[in-house]
């Protein structure tokens, strides 16, 4: 509770005491009055005091001025019937009626700053200070903002890293958990690069920095979440529209049901009615507050963009959370991000050796070569043993666009494509598998391949699965070659797949799905990893980069960045979204639904203010714990 | 030239009406009130003084019957 909460409270408790107790008082008249004007003065002074301040400015119609209309109204009758009727008048129904007005205010201000400690606390990234070397073996605290780029920090077990940089020594396992929603640490060794915001947890680390802070990741992801409220959506901007509109309306009808029907009596029947509909129209006027509506919308996409992002998945703005809650089309770019990017060996078919052996000799041919294809014959040669094992290499020749040779313990090994293997005149034949295949020959007779494949994710054909469970069609685009991405598709279950696609044809597809949907609400997002498919994610209305850790150009384009690079995290991002319009709908429809019912009950007379009044604060706190909902994410994790 | 504001407020929505004054206001390109961060971002036009303009902006918040204030 803050200072304001506390006074606000106090003076709910001290007047909803006081009026308690002049109600069993046995005081009548004058005295009556004033003393009830203790309490009614001490809760309600400001929201009269706003009215006021209101209707000199020229702009009345807000719930303020509902609410010192109604409970002035409310006194105003319990005078008249003090006064003309000669009976002790109601005044305890006005003062309620702003008590429970104040307790709904005071309630939604606890909840959300509960809420917002809720999320602040957990994307607290932002580093206080950089430990600077002093130049005398100590070290000195600085303002991470003066670090200039090329400094080597030290960051203690405890801290965080202050400044994205490069590990010179130490290791140290990472908790990336406030950046990504990643539990599992990651573990860091010198050469590594680290970003800002990850929490060292055990280690020593001495980083030499790559960036200034201001480019730093933790503050490149405060800024975006700190700017994701500009742009909002469609239903705030209706409810926005809907209060300006809405308030004046009910103004007016209440002056109408004040008037109308009193008139109307007083024409058949002669009887003057007019205090009986004065009080019903005050009755209309409590029910008719908009501000569960006003407060609980804003309220759930702000909710759902902190629990997303607590979820490692940063929304841009509340549009994007009601455009992804709306997609029923993803289209995903293939190469690294529904496959890993990077290439593995996925078979090795010897004719004669063993598959270690074939791995072994290929791996000391291709030791010195820096290929990609190279580095993943080592890496995979390495699950074997160790190159490092007394054979003698010698002789390596590059054969360009081919292939390599070398001597390894006397004999000559040739590995490369089939263009070597005729050169050599090596029996070769195709693998049935798809991928690029490494043949090998050892003194030129034919001795097996390796297939060497892009991998898939783990958890692509879960994240597919799901989407499809969500009713979502799945589409892949990738520049790769026909056979390559189909196989790709098959495996992962894709409904549509196009290869062979250049940037611009990517954009062409993307602009042929959002032709061809069926309502125009319907939504498409594009998955990428922000490498070369810019236009796309620009393009697409929705668009998701994957995988951000460090890249600043994803973070720039897309409207969604998933801190890391998991496909399971747009189903994530997907299930937030969705149930956050959800909630978003289930309160505008209870809210309204029932604030009409009041309506019709209070007109006709069936409803009194007590009605009206609980009736509208419970709304609103019904309105406001479901908004709250929204920060809950962990069965989409 | 932008600069960053701590703000206080209690209800989402006057957090919009703060923003929109705010944005209305000469001298302002732009402005972002953050609800959850409690931060308001103003982008002021070129050649203006953010100093001569705090007093400014707080009586537009007042005016627009919004209940947010800038803390200084």
């Amino acid at each position: 509770m803050n200072k304001k909460q506390k006074v606000n409270l106090t003076r709910i408790l001290v007047s909803a005491g006081l009026m308690i107790l002049f109600y069993f008082l046995p005081i009548h008249g004058l005295i009556r009055f004033l003393l009830y004007q203790i309490p009614y003065w001490i809760v309600g002074c400001d929201v009269l005091a706003k009215a006021w301040k209101n209707i000199r400015k020229k702009k009345p119609f807000d719930e303020h001025f509902l609410m010192a209309v109604a409970t002035l109204g409310a006194l105003g009758l319990a005078v008249y019937e003090t006064l003309v009727l000669k009976q002790d008048g109601d005044y305890v129904e006005a003062i309620a009626v702003m008590l429970f007005y104040q307790v709904g205010e005071w309630f939604q201000s606890y909840a959300v700053g509960k809420s917002r400690r809720n999320i602040t606390e957990l994307m607290d990234i932002r580093p206080d200070y950089a430990n600077l070397d002093d130049g005398k073996g100590g070290l000195i605290k600085a303002d991470p903002d003066d670090v200039e780029v090329g400094s080597l920090i030290t960051v203690r077990p405890g801290e965080k890293i202050p400044i994205d940089g490069t590990v010179e020594d130490g290791t140290a396992m990472l908790d990336t958990s406030a950046l990504t929603g990643e539990s599992v640490p990651r573990s860091v060794h010198a050469g590594d690069s680290v970003i800002s915001g990850c929490i060292n947890t055990n280690g020593l680390l001495k980083i030499r920095t790559t960036k200034e802070f201001g480019e730093s990741t933790a503050s490149k992801i405060l800024e975006m979440i700190e700017d994701a409220s500009s742009r909002k959506s469609r239903s705030e901007a209706f409810i926005t529209k809907f209060a300006r509109v809405y308030t004046p309306i009910v103004v007016y009808a209440a002056i109408a049901l004040a008037l109308i029907p009193t008139i109307g009596i007083f024409l058949v029947t002669g009887r003057f009615t007019f205090i009986t509909w004065l009080y019903r129209a005050l009755i209309f006027l409590v029910i008719s507050c908009p501000c569960a509506l006003v407060i609980s919308i804003p309220l759930s996409f702000f909710a759902g963009i902190g629990g997303a992002s607590r979820a490692g998945v940063l929304i841009k703005g509340s549009n994007f959370l009601e455009s992804l809650a709306e997609t029923k089309t993803v289209v995903f770019d293939k190469t690294g991000t529904l496959t890993k990017g990077v290439f593995e060996v996925t078979a090795v078919h010897p004719e004669k050796l063993d598959e270690k052996e074939l791995l072994h000799l290929a791996a000391h041919v291709e030791h010195f070569s820096t290929h990609p294809i190279a580095n993943s014959l080592r890496l995979a040669y390495q699950k074997y043993g160790s190159e490092e094992d007394g054979c003698e290499v010698s002789d390596v020749t590059e054969i360009a666009g081919k292939g390599v040779s070398a001597k390894v313990n006397g004999k000559t090994v040739y590995v490369g494509n089939s263009k070597l293997m005729d050169e050599v005149g090596a029996k070769w034949h195709d693998c049935h598998q798809t991928g690029t295949i490494i043949h090998v020959a050892i003194d030129g007779i034919y001795a097996g391949h390796i297939v060497i494949s892009d991998v898939v994710k783990p958890h692509s054909a879960e994240a597919i699965g799901r989407l499809k469970s969500m009713h979502t069609k799945t589409v892949m685009l990738t520049g790769d070659r026909k056979a390559v991405g189909e196989n790709v598709g098959r495996e992962l279950g894709l409904d549509e797949v196009h290869t062979e696609l250049l940037p611009q044809d990517k954009v062409a597809n993307i602009e042929r799905l959002m032709k061809e949907r069926k309502d125009p609400k319907d939504a498409v997002a594009f998955v990428g990893d922000g490498i070369n498919d810019a236009p796309v994610l620009s393009r697409a209305d929705v668009g998701i980069a994957m995988g951000a850790m460090g890249s600043d150009a994803a973070i720039e384009a897309a409207d969604i960045v998933l801190m890391d690079d998991d496909p399971k995290k747009v189903c994530t991002a997907m299930g937030i979204a969705r149930k956050c319009l959800g909630i978003v709908r289930q309160n505008i429809v209870f809210a309204i639904g029932v604030k009409i019912l009041c309506m019709i009950l209070g007109a006709a007379g069936l409803a009194g203010m007590w009605i009206a009044v609980v009736g509208d604060v419970g709304v609103m706190i019904c309105c406001v714990l479901n908004a709250i909902r929204c920060l809950s994410v962990k069965k989409y994790l | 030239m932008k600069k960053t504001y701590k703000i206080d407020v209690d209800c989402a929505n006057c957090a919009n009406e703060m923003e929109e004054a705010v944005k209305n206001t000469s001298g302002v390109k732009d402005c972002v009130v953050n609800f959850m961060t409690l931060k308001m971002k103003v982008d002021y036009e070129d050649g203006v003084n953010p100093d001569e303009m705090l007093p400014l902006l707080k009586k537009a918040i007042e005016d627009s019957g919004s209940d947010g204030v800038i803390v200084d």
